[in-house]
């Protein structure tokens, strides 16, 4: 099974990464560039046929590891193979 | 008024009813905003401002002390350093890596407003012992709030291009549930281009410099005024997110407009954000300011006048600029890639009106809001526990293994190699480090080639210390002790201490016992200050550093980090902590013959297990003549340490180790008192200093006309051995077995 997990900065967080991406695009000639919001994207194998399982854990690994939740929100999802 | 509405804005039911007669009616939401960010503890000192009067603040040599955005002291006929220590431990706990981050970068825009160029940090650190992780019950585990905060101060300054050049490192339980982070930092400058945070006319221009403001840390001073619980981790989208690279665009526009005399005054944004600096600007300007919100380059789209008014979005500069000057400012600003826009000016109103879009939606005098801030006679009470703990009579302390003794406090994680630590920050950036972190004092050439040329001769030295432990178990003999063992670290390397700065880290205030710690720990430190004719030149207080757990409260030791300032004629004069050659002799000078006595040591702690026992006085008239003793004699000292946490065992082994190579060591120390107490006794004035045989004649001449103790007890080998008699005790150890008991700790606990 893959667990995927989209990372982003929090809502109302500052994102230094985001704002270089911004100023290098518009110094480059894309004028109309309003935001940039740079994140993670991370795929995790694992070995399991449990959805459900997959679900709990998938939860454990972004709060254990994967995932700073005091600056950054996450989403995931799960493919069954 | 709701009191949930006003807790939320950390007042009390009285300092509401103190608004409303200050200002003659009820306050709207944004003016209770302003007050509740400048009327926390964070700003307006409201419980401590009392005590801080007592300490001296004035020297010939101060240009500038407490009040501005950091201290001044003048370091010869030309140039001069500016400096300052903050704290930044509520956020630290919350997120260690930005916390710690944001911290650095808040204090370096401190010593940048007063227009100096930052040259050097310093990091004092106290965590929770990580040897107890895993064991706590509702508090984090003291390791990845370690590893967090060293890789958030070596983030900031190493991407800012600032090194850091020392500091200090304690673990203790007392701080697993409140690490304290406290963020110095040292800038030069031409002594006669200080600049201040005031407008000098009326109707100059305010403007707004840097990164554009968000959402972030609204209500952070009001965060950091109120104690943790598990309502606290609720708050957590405070946390502000620094960015070193913006940070240093920021120094370099703030340095040009200054070199450019474009700018007339200058002031950072800290705690309370716009509200904050704009109303500070006006009350030390004594003038009005006028603040109109929509001008403020925003982030984020729908916020509130009242968010953009208290966000503490970082990297954000306020100067007062006049009119004519403004465009230049602006395009200066511009060219750095930096947002900048005009958002008020001063008046003459000594008002601070706030505007957005057209409607006035705060209205106050600025003495309100500033001036008469509440101040709180708290009430005050000597500890219980002291009683207990000044009971203590060391003699009843069992005999023990001194090899082992000396093993496990060599290796004990507050005396063991900070290197885990130092090695993460850049302390060479900028070329200027002239002897790096693991000795007594760092030291730093006073140089610099553009924004502003620095060129002086001279160097400056920097220490900080601060024990919590012997602060708790005395106060007024602890802050005694805290302010001469920075002082003391000064002088060992032959500079002349000029001041300090402080950092207060203190419990729950509205705990008499814990107010009562406070009254006299600042009187003690003033009182050395005094006799050691080193000024406080700035600093800032961080109370309520409380856990509070649903079963009890833990507060932290109080715990005055001290950072003192020195000044060297050359660096070159500067005296190694390490011994030089082998054949040395080993000297220790001051109160050799003094009854050693452990309590509140380390010793105590780690073999004994206990954190107990009255502190004796210091002799600081000792200290005066033990600092001109080395200051004058420096030329022929080789190596000079001083005796201080893990004794004089740990003073004399730790000199041995120098980067490249272990020295061996051959000690006799002759006395009638129990070897461990000779060994690990932290309270006298003793420092350990090596000559060549040739200049001992001559300095033991020195040290009896000047009248300080001095006792050849040994020398410096080659064969990594030590050989160490005490009284009737005798040790024989390999030095680098030792040396891997010293250097293991760190890594072992923290990699």
């Amino acid at each position: 099974m893959l667990i995927k997990f989209y990372i982003k900065p929090r809502k109302g967080v500052l994102d230094p990464q985001g704002r270089a991406v911004a100023e290098n695009l518009r110094s480059l000639g894309f004028e109309n560039v309003k935001d940039v919001k740079v994140g993670k994207y991370i795929e995790v194998y694992v070995d399991e046929t449990d959805r459900e399982k997959a679900i709990e854990e998938a939860k454990e690994m972004a709060k254990k590891a994967i995932v700073n939740e005091i600056i950054e929100d996450y989403e995931f999802e799960i493919v069954e193979d | 008024m709701d009191e949930k509405i006003l807790s939320a804005h950390g007042l009390t039911l009285e300092e509401y009813k103190r608004i409303i007669e200050l200002i003659g009616r009820e306050p709207n939401e944004v003016e209770l905003g302003i007050f509740g960010a400048l009327w926390s503890e964070h700003c307006s000192y409201k419980s401590s401002k009392p005590f801080l009067k007592v300490f001296p603040t004035d020297a010939p040599w101060v240009i500038q002390g407490p009040g501005e955005n950091a201290g001044v002291v003048e370091i010869d006929d030309k140039y001069a350093v500016a400096f300052k220590v903050e704290s930044h431990n509520h956020p630290s706990y919350i997120e260690p890596f930005h916390g710690a981050a944001t911290g650095v970068g808040g204090i370096i825009r401190d010593i940048l407003s007063m227009g100096a160029r930052p040259v050097c940090a310093f990091d004092s650190l106290r965590f929770g012992d990580p040897r107890n992780d895993g064991n706590r019950k509702n508090i984090k585990d003291a390791k990845p709030i370690a590893q967090g905060v060293v890789k958030g101060i070596g983030f900031y300054g190493n991407c800012i291009g600032v090194p850091t050049i020392g500091g200090e490192v304690v673990f203790d339980e007392v701080y697993a549930g409140n690490p304290l982070v406290n963020a110095f930092c040292l800038g030069i400058l031409e002594k006669d281009k200080m600049y201040r945070a005031r407008a000098t006319k009326i109707g100059q221009k305010m403007v707004m410099v840097g990164s554009a403001t968000g959402r972030d840390g609204i209500h952070g001073a009001t965060m950091a005024s109120a104690e943790f619980s598990e309502e606290t981790e609720d708050k957590r989208p405070n946390v502000q997110i620094g960015d070193p690279f913006f940070g240093k665009r920021l120094i370099e526009c703030t340095l040009e407009v200054m070199q450019k005399s474009l700018i007339e005054g200058c002031q950072d944004f800290g705690a309370a954000g716009l509200a904050g600096s704009t109303s500070e600007f006006g009350s030390k300007s004594g003038m009005g300011v006028r603040v109109y919100l929509e001008n403020v380059p925003l982030r984020e789209e729908g916020m509130t006048p009242y968010e953009i008014l208290l966000s503490e979005s970082q990297e954000r500069m306020l100067y007062a600029v006049d009119e004519d000057k403004v465009d230049e400012v602006l395009k200066i600003a511009k060219w750095y890639g930096l947002e900048a826009a005009v958002i008020g000016e001063t008046t003459d109103t000594k008002r601070m009106e706030v505007f957005y879009k057209g409607e006035k939606i705060a209205d106050l005098p600025i003495s309100a809001i500033v001036d008469d801030a509440p101040v709180y006679d708290r009430p005050r009470k000597k500890p219980e526990y002291l009683e207990e703990t000044q009971k203590f009579d060391q003699n009843e302390l069992p005999e023990v293994d001194l090899k082992e003794a000396i093993k496990k406090v060599l290796s004990s994680p507050t005396i063991a190699k900070k290197e885990w630590v130092y090695r993460q920050y850049d302390h060479e950036v900028g070329i200027n480090t002239v002897v790096k972190p693991g000795s007594d004092a760092a030291v730093l050439r006073v140089k610099w080639a553009v924004k502003p040329e620095i060129n002086s001769e001279r160097a400056v030295a920097i220490s900080s210390d601060g024990n919590g432990r012997w602060v708790y178990l005395n106060p007024y003999e602890g802050g005694k002790r805290v302010v001469a063992e920075a002082v003391r670290n000064i002088y060992v390397t032959g500079a002349k201490p000029l001041a300090i700065t402080d950092c207060l880290n203190w419990g729950n205030p509205e705990n008499p016992e814990i107010m009562w710690q406070f009254e006299q720990a600042t009187k003690g430190m003033a009182d050395a200050c005094k006799k050691l004719n080193t000024p406080v030149v700035g600093g800032n207080v961080s109370l309520y550093n409380e856990t509070v757990l649903p079963d009890k409260r833990i507060n932290v030791y109080p715990t005055p980090v001290v950072v003192a300032v020195g000044v060297l004629d050359k660096p070159e004069d500067a005296i190694p902590s390490f011994y030089q050659q082998e054949g040395d002799v080993i000297v220790i000078i001051g109160e050799v013959d003094k009854e050693p006595i452990v309590n509140g040591s380390e010793y105590l702690k780690e073999v004994h297990g206990k954190v107990t026992g009255d502190l004796p006085p210091i002799d600081l008239d000792m200290e005066l003549k033990l600092s001109s003793f080395i200051r004058e004699n420096k030329k022929l000292i080789k190596s000079a340490h001083d005796v201080s946490d893990g004794g004089l065992i740990t003073a004399l082994l730790e000199p041995a180790f120098q980067e490249e190579k272990t020295f061996g060591l051959n000690i006799n120390i002759e006395t009638k008192h129990r070897p461990d107490f000779e060994l690990f006794d932290e309270l006298r004035s003793i420092i350990v200093i090596s000559t060549s045989k040739n200049n001992l004649p001559k300095l033991e001449e020195e040290a009896k006309k000047i009248g300080i103790g001095f006792k050849v007890i040994g020398k410096v080998d080659n064969d990594s051995k030590l050989t160490l008699k005490v009284g009737n005790a005798e040790i024989e150890e390999n030095m680098e077995e030792l040396r891997k008991n010293w250097e293991k700790t760190l890594k072992e606990l923290l990699d």
